[in-house]
């Protein structure tokens, strides 16, 4: 039996905070716990944000995990609007920013990212926007109108998912990569090129390879300069240019970060008594014999239920392979597993029909990852496969005679 | 308000007040009932809500449409009861709906 914290203090309210205090209540933790979210509303899922929640499909009740007074019936003490400004590991409490001082037992730090400013001229004038929050999307809302010209900013899966929002509105829709393709931190050039091709067709004037040099306008912005000296002219820009793990609390408090703040297999930091999770946490990535941070829903979970295994002396989850998914248009993409390191790409079923899916393999054939479009079964049997190492030939993989199914009975 | 209840695999029972238009999934997760991991919060993106409808309600709820049957084919254990909880929609016709959990989501 672990020796058990008297009291648990989750700092940040999103996806792996909350993930954190459903966890213990579900693990038997009877004692207090207190979260601390320096947003405004009770914790909500972020990835309708950009898909159902800005296209107005979806409501904030139907966004939060709980109803806003669930958390009080749980003994989960909310503490909204309010941000920690320091944390003492020797006297074991942190201090937040209206002076309060909360002791913990043990403290999980679940500060999640913020979005990257762009830092051209013209950044802060009125009309450009980001989106990270429920805030975000409501100031975005106020100017999304059809026929308004929108300039996005970066095409990773943000900027992408927000200009498929767009033109369905009816707004006309520009969309700016640096890179020489969309998505290139994240998948091949397969996937990334039929994304762009997915959103020419809907309509979306979309540029890869450019460099903006600043936005224009007096007040208010009303253009996109680019290095060329190009003018797009712009009602409103949307910036989608990745985000930075909030890690300063910690590295403030000692505790040893790099890109994110370090944390071992059960999520624990250089410190025993503190948990970091979710976006804010570089982690062992056990599949790939590396470390990173990963940025998604099923990190936030992962790294929620494995902190508090560790907390509770419960035995830890199996781990999951790493997947995420994107909604654009009529198309959903799944994606299992990371790409990195891939030296070939397998594509199975038809890139015409929109229903296939791109597999990324090693130079021993083992699969790394797997981008599916629609398509379920590739995306389920591929996870399976990559948590296992498993290598298929190319030539089985893209052979849609035999199903997923047979493939990943025969992977071992 | 229509109910529905869950039955965890050990058998514990939980029976949830569930608004209208509310996904099985959602009255689930809402509530803290452990068994339903939801992980996608009802994208359809990860079978994670696989739940056994009780075959009396099996009439009501329907059955899994495409995009479902294919997620739930590599589900563990499934059968013709197997539904994603998140693609059902709570209604006045499904009240007192009864599912049943499965051992794990993964």
């Amino acid at each position: 039996m672990a020796d058990l914290p008297e009291t648990v203090v989750i700092i940040g309210g999103g996806q792996a905070g909350a993930q954190a205090a459903m966890s213990l209540r579900q693990g038997g933790f009877a004692g207090p716990i207190t979260m601390v979210c320096d947003e405004a509303v009770p914790p909500y899922q972020r990835p309708p944000l950009s898909k159902a929640y800005l296209a107005g499909t979806m409501g904030l009740d139907r966004l939060m995990f709980r109803d806003g007074d669930a958390w009080a019936a749980e003994s989960v003490t909310l503490k909204l609007n309010c941000s920690v400004a320091s944390i003492d590991r020797a006297a074991k409490s942190v201090t937040l920013t209206d002076g309060e001082t909360l002791s913990y037992g043990a403290l999980i730090i679940a500060t999640g990212s913020r979005v990257r400013n762009i830092t051209c001229p013209g950044a802060d004038l009125k009309g450009v926007h980001y989106l990270r929050t429920v805030r975000d999307v409501g100031t975005l809302q106020a100017d999304f109108a059809e026929g308004k010209r929108l300039v996005v900013v970066g095409c990773g899966y943000i900027g992408l998912e927000v200009a498929a929002v767009a033109i369905k509105q009816g707004l006309h829709v520009t969309a700016l990569e640096a890179a020489d393709r969309v998505l290139a931190r994240v998948t091949s050039a397969e996937i990334s090129n039929f994304y762009q091709d997915v959103h020419r067709a809907a309509g979306v004037d979309l540029r890869v390879s450019v460099k903006v040099e600043g936005f224009e306008g007096e007040g208010s912005v009303t253009g996109v300069r680019l290095a060329d000296g190009t003018l797009i002219p712009a009602d409103l820009i949307l910036v989608g240019v990745g985000i930075l793990p909030n890690q300063e609390l910690a590295a403030e408090a000692g505790i040893i970060c790099t890109n994110g703040i370090v944390v071992d297999d059960n999520a624990r930091t250089s410190d025993p008594s503190v948990f970091a999770i979710g976006d804010c946490a570089f982690r062992p990535l056990a599949l790939y014999d590396r470390t990173g941070r990963l940025e998604s829903v099923h990190n936030a979970i992962e790294q929620g239920k494995l902190a508090v295994a560790a907390i509770l002396g419960l035995p830890a989850p199996a781990l999951d392979t790493p997947w995420f998914w994107s909604d654009q248009y009529d198309l959903k993409l799944q994606t299992a597993g990371l790409f990195n390191g891939a030296t070939k790409v397998v594509i199975r079923g038809s890139i015409e029909d929109r229903k296939f899916a791109a597999f990324h393999l090693d130079a021993d054939n083992r699969i790394l990852a797997v981008d599916a479009i629609n398509a379920a079964p590739e995306f389920l049997a591929g996870k399976q496969i990559i948590g296992r190492k498993g290598r298929v030939a190319p030539e089985v993989l893209a052979d849609t005679s035999v199903s997923m199914k047979q493939i990943a009975a025969q992977t071992a | 308000m229509p109910k529905v209840t869950f039955i965890e695999h050990s058998g514990k029972e939980h029976t949830i007040e569930a608004a209208a238009g509310v996904t099985v999934m959602e009255a689930a997760v809402k509530n803290n009932v452990p068994g339903i991991d939801a992980d996608c919060g009802g994208a359809c993106a990860c079978a994670t809500c696989h739940v056994f409808v009780d075959a009396d309600w099996l009439a009501k709820t329907g059955k899994a449409g495409s995009m479902e049957e294919s997620m739930l084919d590599f589900a563990e254990g499934v059968t013709e009861l197997s539904r994603l909880s998140c693609q059902i929609s709570m209604s006045a016709d499904l009240d007192g709906l009864v599912v049943r959990l499965p051992a794990s989501q993964h």
